[in-house]
C-alpha cells in the first residue's frame, strides 16, 4: 500500500471529496427535516433523488428542453413526487404507531423503484453532460472542470437559503416548533399538515437537485440509482446527528472525505469503498450515538 | 360569547365528560373547578379543537353577532375565530427563545404591526419576559414559564382566552401574581374561562363557576357565592 500523494494530487482528492460529500449532506437534510419533525426514516427519499435525474434526462435528452428549464422542470416533478408520497403513504397513518409509517416507506420505496423499471425501463441511459461544465482549466498543477466547482457552489447555496428560511421566516418556526410538540403548534393556529408537506417538499427539491447533479458527475440514470446514496445519506445524516440540517451537511461532508481519501491513500481498498460508509455508522452508534451535532432524543426507532 | 350544551367527551376510551352545559358571556370570567381527573381539561381541549371524539353543542358568538358551531373545527380555525388556550403544563418551546415562543403564538396574524403592537401588550403586562427575551424558554424559571404560555396565547388577539391549570406547580405568592395579572387582562376587555384544581384562588376572581365532578356539573353558580357554599368549602378549600 504505497502512500505517496503529491499536493496536487491531494488537492484534487479534496475537491473531489468536497463534490461528493455536499451531495450526500443535500440528500441527507431530506431524511433529518422529515425524521426531525416525524420521527419517520423516509426510505422513498433516495427513490425522489432517483426521480429528479430521470426527469432531468427525459427533459433534456427526449424533450431537448434547455439545460435551465429542464432543470427546474425536474426539480418541480421530483417536489410533486415527495409531497404525493406523503399525502399517500404517510398522512393517513400519522396517528397509527410509528412502526406502520415505516413500513409504508420501505413499500413506497419498492414501488417507486419498480414502477420506474416499468416506467423508464431498467437499462441504464447515458446522460449528456453539457460541454460548458466539462470543460478541463488547471489552477496550480490541479485539473477541474467547472462542474466540480458548481456542485458544492450550488449545494452550499441551498443549504444557505434552507438555513434562513427555517431559522428567520414563520413557516421555518413552525418546522422547528412541530419538532418538539406537534400539539401545542397546532394550539397556536398552525397547519401542522402544511407544514409538514412544506417539509416535503423542500427535502424533496434538494433531493432533486442532487440527483441532477450526481447525474451529472457520473453521467447515467438508472432506476435503482437512488439506493446506494439514499443509505449513504441517511448514514450521514446520523453521523451528522439526525434532527440537525447543519449536521446532515456536515455528515455529508465527512462521508465523502473518508470515502474519496481511503481510496486515494489505499488504492487498493478501493472494493471496499461502500463498507467505509457503514463502518462509520457503527463508529459513531458506538461513540456518540446522537451524532456530532444531535440533540438527545428519548426514543428513536 | 361561548355557548356548551349537551358536551359528552371521550378520551382514550373513557367518558371523561358527561352531558356539560354552560355559559360565558362576554367580558366575564367563569371558571371550571374540580379535583384532578374530573374532566375539566377534556372540556377546554374540545372546545379548542383539540380533542375531536365529542358530541353536543358548542357554539361562539362572534362580535358582529354571528354565531358559528364549533363541530369539527381544527384548533386553527379556534385562534382564527379568536379562541386562544394556554395548555395545562405550559408547554412552553423550550428549544425556542421567549420572543420565538411568541411569534409563534401570533402564527395566525399577517400584520406585522398587529403582532408587534401584542407583543409590546405582552411584554407590558409581563415585564421580565422582556427582560429575557432573547432566552430559550427552558432556562425560565416555572413562574416565568406560566407568565410566557398566557403571554403567548395573548399574542393571537383572542376575544376568549382560556387558562388550564394556571397555577400548576407554582409557589403561592406566584399563583397570586399570575391571577392577579388574569384579572388585569380581563378589566381590558377580555372573556375568560378558567380551568383550576385551586378552587379558592379561581372562584375568587371568577363572576360565574361551575364544579365538574366524575364529569359532570354538580353545582354552579357566582363565585362569591360558591365560595361561601358548604359543599364546596369541605370538598375543595379545606372546611
Amino acid at each position: 500500500m504505497g502512500i505517496n500523494l503529491s499536493f496536487d494530487m491531494f488537492m484534487q482528492h479534496l475537491i473531489n471529496a468536497v463534490g461528493l460529500g455536499s451531495l450526500y449532506g443535500l440528500i441527507a437534510i431530506g431524511y433529518t427535516m422529515v425524521y426531525g419533525i416525524l420521527r419517520l426514516i423516509n426510505f422513498a427519499h433516495g427513490d425522489i433523488f432517483m426521480l429528479g435525474a430521470y426527469f432531468v434526462f427525459f427533459a433534456t435528452v427526449r424533450y431537448k428542453l434547455p439545460w435551465v428549464l429542464g432543470v427546474l422542470t425536474a426539480v418541480a416533478g421530483a417536489t410533486v413526487c415527495g409531497l404525493l408520497v406523503d399525502r399517500i403513504a404517510y398522512r393517513p397513518l400519522r396517528n397509527a404507531p410509528r412502526i406502520s409509517a415505516l413500513i409504508s416507506a420501505i413499500g413506497v420505496s419498492f414501488f417507486i423503484e419498480n414502477l420506474s423499471v416499468v416506467v423508464f425501463s431498467g437499462m441504464p441511459r447515458p446522460v449528456v453532460q453539457p460541454p460548458l461544465l466539462m470543460k478541463a482549466f488547471s489552477i496550480g498543477g490541479v485539473r477541474l472542470v467547472p462542474l466540480a466547482i458548481l456542485v458544492p457552489a450550488i449545494s452550499f447555496a441551498m443549504v444557505a437559503g434552507l438555513l434562513w428560511l427555517v431559522y428567520r421566516t414563520k413557516p421555518g418556526l413552525a418546522m422547528r416548533s412541530i419538532s418538539h410538540d406537534i400539539e401545542t403548534t397546532r394550539l397556536m393556529g398552525v397547519s401542522v399538515d402544511r407544514i409538514i408537506a412544506l417539509t416535503f417538499a423542500l427535502g424533496s427539491a434538494l433531493a432533486a437537485v442532487a440527483g441532477i447533479m450526481w447525474a451529472l458527475r457520473y453521467p447515467r440514470v438508472e432506476p435503482f440509482m437512488g439506493i446506494v446514496p439514499g443509505f449513504k445519506a441517511f448514514i450521514a445524516a446520523v453521523f451528522g446527528g439526525i434532527g440537525s440540517i447543519p449536521g446532515a451537511m456536515l455528515g455529508g461532508l465527512s462521508l465523502g472525505f473518508v470515502e474519496i481519501m481511503s481510496i486515494a491513500f489505499f488504492p487498493r481498498l478501493s472494493g471496499y469503498r461502500d463498507a467505509f460508509a457503514f463502518i462509520l455508522l457503527i463508529l459513531i452508534l458506538l461513540v456518540k450515538p446522537t451524532g456530532l451535532m444531535g440533540e438527545k432524543l428519548e426514543d428513536k426507532i | 360569547m361561548l355557548e356548551i350544551k349537551g358536551l359528552n367527551v371521550w378520551y382514550g376510551g373513557i367518558h371523561a365528560v358527561r352531558d356539560l352545559s354552560m355559559s360565558i358571556g362576554r367580558g366575564e370570567i367563569v371558571t371550571l373547578i374540580g379535583a384532578n381527573g374530573a374532566g375539566k381539561s377534556s372540556a377546554i381541549r374540545a372546545v379548542a379543537g383539540l380533542v375531536r371524539d365529542w358530541k353536543g353543542e358548542i357554539t361562539f358568538t362572534k362580535p358582529d353577532g354571528n354565531s358559528v358551531s364549533l363541530a369539527g373545527c381544527p384548533p386553527e380555525t379556534m385562534v382564527k375565530l379568536g379562541i386562544a388556550m394556554s395548555p395545562e403544563g405550559r408547554r412552553i418551546l423550550p428549544h425556542l427563545t421567549v420572543e420565538e415562543n411568541l411569534t409563534l403564538g401570533a402564527f395566525t396574524r399577517s400584520s406585522k404591526d398587529e403582532i408587534e403592537e401584542s407583543m409590546e401588550y405582552a411584554y407590558g403586562l409581563f415585564p421580565k419576559l422582556r427582560e429575557r427575551r432573547s432566552q430559550k424558554g427552558g432556562t425560565l424559571s416555572g413562574g416565568e414559564q406560566q407568565m410566557l404560555a398566557v403571554a403567548r396565547a395573548l399574542m393571537s388577539g383572542p376575544e376568549l382566552l382560556m387558562l388550564d391549570e394556571p397555577s400548576l406547580g407554582l409557589a403561592p405568592i406566584l399563583v397570586a401574581e399570575v391571577f392577579g395579572i388574569i384579572r388585569e387582562i380581563n378589566r381590558q376587555g377580555r372573556t375568560i374561562l378558567l380551568v383550576e384544581q385551586n378552587a379558592y384562588a379561581a372562584l375568587k376572581i371568577a363572576n360565574k363557576a361551575y364544579v365538574l365532578e366524575s364529569g359532570a356539573v354538580t353545582l354552579s353558580g357566582a363565585g362569591a357565592e360558591l365560595l361561601e357554599n358548604p359543599r364546596v368549602r369541605e370538598a375543595y378549600l379545606g372546611g
